[in-house]
């Protein structure tokens, strides 16, 4: 999709079903699309933004790529020091050579660590597990840790309860970047938290990208904050990947119907800039029973008779923007201005 | 003046007594709300903006102490509810018919095993003696006016079979279905996709308009109030440190902590993807707070032997702006 041969990471195709099952022998009705033919390229050292409502797939995505679950379908193409994997394909041992590359930064940092761990046994374990270092050098190695996050290495024996959500967060990202991974999937990493500590964190995933040239798939839905933080931003609507492209054009010059519905519902704080009356009506359909045609097509302000009966492919609208909609040409969509 | 303020907090302090101090969760409030107005309270978790407004109902769990005078202008006359006791029949008649509240988790609202039909219904049977099939009557005829498709048939509904932007209509139908001078609304968009958010939001100014009411709007989403409030008050460690119109707040906000809230959060369509400006350290827990700002430990003008001296008053810096920082003075 983009210059493929630099990219850190490329996901083509993937696909994850969830099977519904009915009656007494869980016989296999249907199946929820939870993620349905996503495909996308993250070059390194950059960051893609994915958004899209509860529901869209985008968590399922993640987690597909790390293979904390099973994708259906598809491959993920990691390539780290002159090596290519598919980590679709790699078994559980090859997987487990493989995984210190790819870490994870979960939304809840208050679910996402042990409350009977400290902060040395949370941060040490992956550096323990891939005996990477024990006993002393494990202990600086995580107090190096804590203080490239911003921690105060005297809680090294602390349990996670005497922390704040936004130094959990500190936490988790330090067990994050230990085993010095090249990608990192931030999945909601600050929607728990409070506004002015989500500045602090959002500005730490930004400095530690740039001295160990972190890749991130930071998913989120606030799009401010994406907009703050993504290279390129990528739209998932009902499990389907519908717009991608650079983040400016894609806030300023979206190519989809749902992206410009999106952006205008979003509250500004800004008094010269009131809610607009383009919202959409309805709600997001459940994936196990889509609509016809183009998923969006019942609460689009645009659909036409096309879009009932026929589902729009991802299209290549120049510059590296991809929009899945029959009329991303004609159309004259709002941005977010300014 | 007094003629347009439907409800009046004076000097409200809500202290929990906990084994290792006293928690100061509200600590010298005063706010008015006025007729048909929409106060926006805006703050961070631990501020104390969801314990004024359950103060307000007399809902603070135990061991919540409530001191100090809210008097609501409904009546004939005016009461005082902070006197009133929490589980008398005199708060019990003001709660729903004349102030009602509307939470943030629709889902946890609602119980799972009565039907929407049957909770709103009970709703109003509770305040009306109304029969049965009218006060159902009532109930479809409240789902249609939030906008829930086909409600003759949702009514009977159970909370697990709606989504929660549905849901959240079910509750504000439930809270308006007794025509209240008040509605409190505590982060009811705040669970909710932006989209959906963008519908309840809408829907809650229409029917504002519509019914006549004041609302009380709380919310960390500084964009929300921008969209909803005709008057915001901001807080800080239980205490409220900038109030003002919307206007003057988002124009010329003054305190140094609605300052900082303001410059911290990434705004949409600003091009540079430099760093935020953060606010260091994070909000303290009022357990026996000391007397000095609040804020004082996270403030850029942090004056020593000044900020950390005394509790500073609140000032009038212009008609209807008041600020709490020493440096208006």
């Amino acid at each position: 999709m983009q210059n493929g041969s630099k990219a850190l990471i490329e996901v083509r195709g993937l696909k994850k079903y969830f099977p519904i099952q009915e009656g007494l022998l869980r016989r296999v009705v249907g199946h929820v699309r939870a993620v349905d033919d996503v495909s996308f390229d993250i070059p390194a050292g950059k960051t893609l933004g994915l958004v899209g409502e509860s529901g869209c797939g985008k968590t399922t995505l993640g987690r597909c790529i790390v293979r904390a679950m099973e994708p259906t379908a598809g491959e993920v193409i990691l390539r780290v020091n002159d090596q290519e994997f598919d980590l679709t394909k790699l078994s559980a041992k090859e997987l487990r050579a493989v995984r210190p590359h790819i870490q994870m930064v979960f939304q809840d940092p208050y679910l996402s660590l042990s409350p009977r761990k400290t902060v040395l046994n949370i941060v040490g374990e992956p550096l323990y597990i891939n005996k990477v270092a024990e006993g002393r050098a494990l202990e600086q190695r995580v107090r190096d840790l804590m203080d490239l996050v911003g921690l105060d290495v005297k809680y090294l024996n602390r349990y996670p309860h005497a922390f704040s959500g936004g130094q959990r967060q500190r936490i988790g990202i330090a067990r994050a970047i230990s085993l010095n991974p090249e990608l990192i999937i931030c999945d909601e990493p600050v929607s728990a938290l409070d506004v002015s500590v989500q500045a602090q964190i959002l500005n730490l995933l930004q400095d530690l990208q740039r001295e160990f040239n972190l890749t991130y798939l930071f998913i989120a839905h606030d799009l401010s904050v994406v907009e703050h933080i993504s290279d390129r931003v990528a739209v998932m609507y009902v499990g389907k990947l519908i717009e991608i492209g650079d983040t400016e054009e894609l806030f300023q010059k979206p190519r989809h119907p749902y992206t410009e519905a999106l952006l205008s519902a979003i509250p500004r704080p800004d008094l010269s800039r009131p809610m607009k009356e383009v919202t959409l009506e309805g709600e997001v359909p459940s994936p196990a029973n889509p609509p016809s045609g183009c998923y969006f097509h019942p609460r689009c302000p645009y659909a036409k008779d096309i879009c009932k009966h026929e589902a729009p492919p991802l299209v290549d609208m120049g510059n590296n923007h991809f929009s899945a909609c029959h009329f991303a040409k004609e159309l004259d969509l709002q941005g977010v201005g300014e | 003046m007094m003629n347009d303020v439907l409800l009046e907090i004076k000097n409200l302090r809500t202290y929990f007594k906990l084994h290792e101090g006293i928690l100061k969760a509200i600590d010298g409030v005063s706010l008015a709300i006025g007729r048909n107005r929409v106060l926006g309270i805006v703050g961070e978790s631990g501020c104390g903006k969801s314990v004024t407004a359950r103060s307000i109902l007399k809902l603070v769990p135990a061991p919540g102490k409530i001191e100090g005078e809210i008097w609501f202008h409904g009546g004939e006359k005016p009461v005082n509810l902070a006197a009133l006791p929490p589980t008398g029949n005199a708060i019990r008649d003001i709660r729903g018919r004349e102030i009602a509240m509307i939470f943030q988790e629709p889902m946890a609202a609602f119980s799972p095993v009565h039907t929407i039909g049957d909770q709103i219904s009970e709703a109003i049977q509770t305040h009306q003696s109304l029969p049965k099939p009218e006060a159902r009557g009532r109930t479809i005829e409240m789902l249609k006016q939030v906008g829930i498709p086909i409600p003759e048939r949702r009514v009977d509904n159970y909370p697990h079979q709606m989504s929660g932007g549905m849901l959240q209509r079910a509750m504000i139908a439930m809270a308006l279905s007794l025509r209240p001078k008040l509605l409190i609304a505590d982060e009811p968009t705040t669970a909710l996709d932006v989209t959906i958010q963008a519908q309840i939001l809408r829907l809650m100014k229409r029917l504002q308009a519509e019914l006549g009411m004041s609302i009380i709007f709380i919310t960390h989403d500084l964009g929300v109030i921008a969209n909803m409030a005709d008057d915001v008050a901001v807080m800080y460690l239980g205490r409220v440190v900038e109030y003002g119109t919307v206007r003057q707040i988002f124009e010329n906000p003054q305190h140094p902590y609605t300052q900082a809230l303001m410059q911290s959060i990434p705004k949409l369509g600003s091009k540079g993807r430099g760093r935020l400006a953060s606010i260091e350290g994070t909000v303290p827990v009022p357990l026996d707070p000391p007397r000095r700002c609040g804020f004082a430990d996270r403030c850029v003008h942090f004056i020593p032997g000044r900020c950390d001296a005394d509790v500073p008053p609140l000032i009038d810096t212009e008609a209807g702006h008041q600020v709490r920082c020493i440096l208006y003075e």
